[in-house]
Parts: C-alpha cells; structure tokens; sequence
C-alpha cells in the first residue's frame, strides 16, 4: 500500500514539473522566435525556415530600424512619457494622498475620497472625454496622454492606505516642533514611502509605456506617435503587404520583429526590478485595498 | 445651547483654516479630475442631443431618447451586445479557472529555484503591451508565413484561417488572453496559498491524506474567499471586454462576431464622426458595467465577504 502511495506521489510530481516545463516553454517560446527572425535574412524568414535561431544572421533588420526617423522620434515621445508623464502621477498622486490619509484633520475628506473613487465605477465614455480632450487644447499633443489621466483612483488608494499605516506620532512630534503640513509631507512621509512611491513609478511607467489607445485617439502626427502606435502601423502595414495591396514599402519581416524585440527591451530591462515591486504592490493592494 | 452651536461652528472654520494646505495640495489632483472626468459626465448629455460641432454641446439642440431607438433599432447594436457577452463569458470561463489550478500546481513543486524560474517567466507577456502581443500572434498564426500553419500542413492538415473565420477568431481572443495573464493573475493565489497554516498541511499528512486529498481539502477551502472575491470582481467587470486587444486583433472578416461596443464607437465614433450615437452606445455601456459592478458588490457581500466599496 506504501508504495502505491510512494509511486502516486512520485508519478505526480514528474507530471507536474513537464507540465511547468511545458508552460514556461510555451510562454517564452514566441519571442524567441520573435528574436530569431529579427536577426534573419529575410529570403529565410519568407520560406517559413526560421524557428527558434536565426538562419543567414544580419544586424539589418535592427539597421533599418534603428536608422527609421520615425522610430526615434516615437521611441523620443514614449521616453518623454515615462519621465514626464510618471513624474507627473506620481507627485499629484502623493499631493492628494497625503490629505486623504488626513481623516481626522481634514474636513471633506469622505467627499473627496467619493469624488475620486466614484471615477473608477463610472466615466462619460470616450466619446465625451475625447471632445473636452480637444475643447482643451490637448488634441495632437503628448499632454494628452498625460493630464487626463493623470491620477489612477486604484494606486491613489495604494498610497492613501500607505500614508495612514504610518504612525500619527510622527507627525505629531514635528508639529509640536513647528512643522508646517508641507514639511511633514516632504521630510517624514515621503520618506518613509520609498518603497510605495517606487512600486506605483513602476505601475504607471509601465502602463504608458505600453499603452496606444488614447494615442490612436488623440494624435495624428506621426512624429508625436510614441511607440507603441509606431509599431501598430508597422504590424498592420506588413499584414496588408502580405496581402499584396501595398507591397513596396512596407517594411519587412525582420524589420516588424526587430521593432517589436526593441519595443520590449526596456521592460525587460526593468524586469528584476518590476518583480521585486510588483509583487509587493499587488499584495499590498491585495490585503488593504 | 447657542454657544455650544456657534462654538462648533467655529471649530469646525479654525479646523478648516487649519487644514488649507491640504486643500492646496488637493488642488491639481481635483482640477484635473473635475476637467477630464466629471465635465465629461456632463458631456454625455449629447446622447440625448443632435450634437453640432458648430453649437457646441451646450447649442445643440435636444432629441430626448431619439439615438437610443435608433440604436436599439438596429440589429447591428444587439449583434455587438450579444458578442461583448459571449466573448466575455467565454474569458470568464476559461481564463478565470487557469491561474487558480497553475498557482495550486506551482506551489506543488519542491525545488524552490525552478518554482521561481517558472514563476518569473510566466508573467513576463503581462508587461508586454497588447500591440506587441498581437502582433506575434497574427505572426504566429498567419495562413501564409505562420509557423503554426506550417507545422498544421506538414502533419498533413490544411491551413487554418484563425485570424480571418469568425467562428474561430473568438478563440484566438480568448487563448491569447490567456496565455497573456495567466501567470500574472496566478500571484494573487500564490500569495493565498502561503497565508495558509503548515499546521494545516501537517495534520492532513497525519490523518494520511495523499496529495490530491491535501490539495482538495485544505489548499481549496483555504484560498476560498480570495477566489470568491476575483470572480466577483471579474463579473462586475463584465462589459470590460478588452478593446485594447480587439482593436489590434481584428479585420473586416470578423466584424460580424468581433466587434463589440468599444470597438464600434471608436471605429463609427470617431472614424465617421457619428459622436451623438456612439455617445448613446457608451452611456449604455457605462451604464450596465455600473450596474454590474454593484450587483457583484451586493452579492459579495452577501456572501460574507468585505466588498470593494
């Protein structure tokens, strides 16, 4: 009877790591391949004879991409957004989690707090927000994809939740001091919020980063695309050359993956870093969201 | 009684004086949030207009519920309504279960360096954007120059149109879905499981329990309550159908069973400029998704649990 058991446990074991193996693999495996034709010669990429490693290896793909003024120019605009506009989230997302996390001494609190979290259950839909968008001045300029949204109600919370776990004595020590309530702010709390201020950086980073979206909808100057809407025309462009309607200048193959392999490089850069934070951050949201 | 009164009063001016720079410091935050989210709220009366570019919303003249009949009118409108359902559904269905029954298996690994290895790549398609995503997959999958359809046709099979037959462009969607956030959505569980008592485990072992009993009776009941809490957040976000993803992914060929209401006001919105009908269309779905998300609040809490309001 032991060994039936011995032999179960055994036989389950092994089936679970192949089935591990088998996701990890069937998740890697595409941009592998991804990268494999983005270092190929494009007659091999055609014949359909490229895997998992590059056949007739060439920097050309990435040559031509890498020189595509339109690609620096988006790669430019994607950059801005992620310093420009995360710096942006994250100091009017402190500036207003900071008195939100005040609930004793801050009349009005609940009503604001309503006022942002009602946000997260129902907007005017696109089409209205796309009209104020313009009536503002916005349309065509990066702003665009940086004021409207500008704080996310869900990392407000994070950071709300963040500034009330710190102890009141804090506080209270340096305003018995003569502390005004900017210096708390800026020499007790943010401080001690390293770790969340980093964590909502990454969630915010990474949403513009990949996002295209609003961009469809709010810029048609292709030198003010950022990335990600470059290289949704690069992709639709290469099905239509496929398809034989506009064949001479669509890029090629290589030149479709070699975007794609650089469009994901700096989140793979971040990676061990986004790992580390993320994870917390989900938690923390998770437990006291 | 007066004095008690006019003392509150002033109480309550002092703390407000008190408190102005936390108006101030409110102040960005709120301006933006009154501009780009609550006018927009007010925007939405053009559903109940004929709205003109040259009179502006205010200007335009009222219609009452004459673009709500329109679009309940057309059959377009519940083909498109009938493929957010079916295609949100068929997420929920698959996709929910997927990161549950990983996380349980995941856990069950021993070596904890190969758990990790597993872990971090699984969810790396979650940071990757939803354009780069498509992008391999319409690659991957393409009849012509596809690597699937060359390992179909060299077993013997004929090419197999995913990305252009309605029927299975659905699935398409729905595995791509998958295969993007199922690690990612795993993490919530793992992190249930590990609040789970050893003790637990421990007197399963002894009561001589094998591992699928282990797994049944302890793990299950033990990460209840976080499950019970994702599914209901899940329904609630029952109109949310991934436009991102179906806007990058679909063609004319699949219009019929792909296009949803997202897809629809941006196409018909802004494409063609029909912005009073398309404006009625996001109200209804704003609407709905409103109404399901206190549903799903209300049940939640029914059932015991804490809710997200």
């Amino acid at each position: 009877m032991k060994t039936k058991e011995v032999y179960m446990e055994k036989l389950f074991n092994i089936f679970n790591i192949a089935l591990m193996l088998l996701l990890t693999l069937i998740t890697i495996t595409p941009f592998i391949h991804t990268f494999a034709k983005s270092l190929s010669e494009e007659y091999f990429v055609l014949a359909k004879k490229v895997y998992l490693i590059p056949k007739g290896f060439t920097w050309a793909s990435y040559q031509t991409v890498l020189r595509n003024v339109v690609f620096r120019s988006s790669m430019m605009n994607s950059i801005f957004l992620i310093t420009v506009g995360t710096g942006i989230n994250i100091i009017i997302t402190i500036l207003c989690a900071y008195p939100l996390s005040r609930r004793k001494s801050f009349p009005g609190q609940k009503v604001f707090m309503i006022l942002f979290i009602f946000t997260m259950f129902f907007n005017g839909g696109i089409i209205p927000t796309y009209m104020i968008v313009k009536n503002t001045g916005l349309m065509n300029k990066l702003w665009a994809l940086i004021l409207p949204n500008a704080v996310n109600p869900f990392n407000l919370i994070i950071m709300k939740n963040f500034f009330m776990s710190i102890p009141d004595s804090l506080e209270e020590a340096a305003e018995i001091d003569g502390a005004s309530k900017w210096r708390c702010l800026f020499t007790i709390m943010i401080p001690l919020s390293k770790s969340a201020i980093a964590t909502l950086s990454l969630f915010y980073a990474v949403a513009h980063w990949n996002s295209y979206f609003n961009a469809l909808m709010y810029i048609t100057d292709r030198f003010k695309y950022p990335l990600q809407l470059y290289l949704r025309e690069i992709i639709i462009s290469v099905d239509s050359a496929i398809d034989g309607s506009n064949a001479e200048n669509a890029p090629t193959l290589g030149v479709k993956s070699a975007t794609m392999f650089i469009s994901m490089i700096p989140i793979l850069m971040v990676y061990p870093f986004v790992q580390k934070y993320f994870v917390k951050g989900i938690m923390v949201g998770a437990v006291k969201g | 009684m007066k004095a008690r009164q006019i003392k509150k009063q002033n109480s309550l001016i002092n703390s407000i004086k008190e408190a102005s720079p936390y108006y101030l410091m409110l102040l960005p935050g709120l301006i933006l949030l009154i501009i780009y989210k609550y006018l927009p709220i007010y925007g939405v009366t053009i559903a109940f207009k004929n709205y003109n570019i040259m009179k502006g919303i205010l200007g335009s003249p009222w219609v009452g519920l004459e673009h709500f009949e329109k679009l309940f009118g057309m059959s377009k409108f519940y083909q498109m309504f009938y493929n957010t359902l079916i295609i949100s559904f068929q997420k929920i269905v698959f996709q929910f279960p997927f990161p549950i029954i990983f996380a349980i298996l995941l856990n069950e690994l021993k070596n904890q360096r190969f758990k990790k290895v597993v872990q971090t790549v699984t969810y790396i398609p979650h940071f990757i954007s939803w354009v780069i995503i498509s992008g391999i997959f319409i690659d991957i999958l393409s009849p012509s120059t596809g690597i699937v359809n060359y390992i179909i046709q060299a077993l013997g099979g004929k090419p197999v149109r995913f990305m252009t037959d309605p029927d299975i462009f659905r699935g398409v969607l729905v595995v791509s879905s998958i295969w993007k956030d199922f690690g990612y959505d795993a993490i919530i569980y793992l992190a249930a499981i590990t609040t789970i008592s050893q003790e637990q485990y421990e007197a399963a072992i002894v009561d001589g329990a094998n591992r699928f009993q282990r797994i049944w009776h302890v793990t299950l009941p033990g990460i209840s309550s976080t499950v019970i809490v994702m599914l209901i957040l899940r329904l609630g976000k029952i109109m949310d159908v991934g436009h991102e993803q179906i806007l990058m992914m679909y063609n004319n060929a699949v219009y019929d069973k792909a296009d949803v209401l997202s897809t629809y006001i941006y196409r018909v919105g802004l494409g063609n400029m029909q912005y009073s009908l398309t404006a009625a269309a996001g109200l209804f779905q704003s609407v709905i998704g409103c109404i399901m998300l206190f549903l799903s609040n209300l049940f939640a809490k029914k059932m015991g649990e804490s809710g997200i309001v």
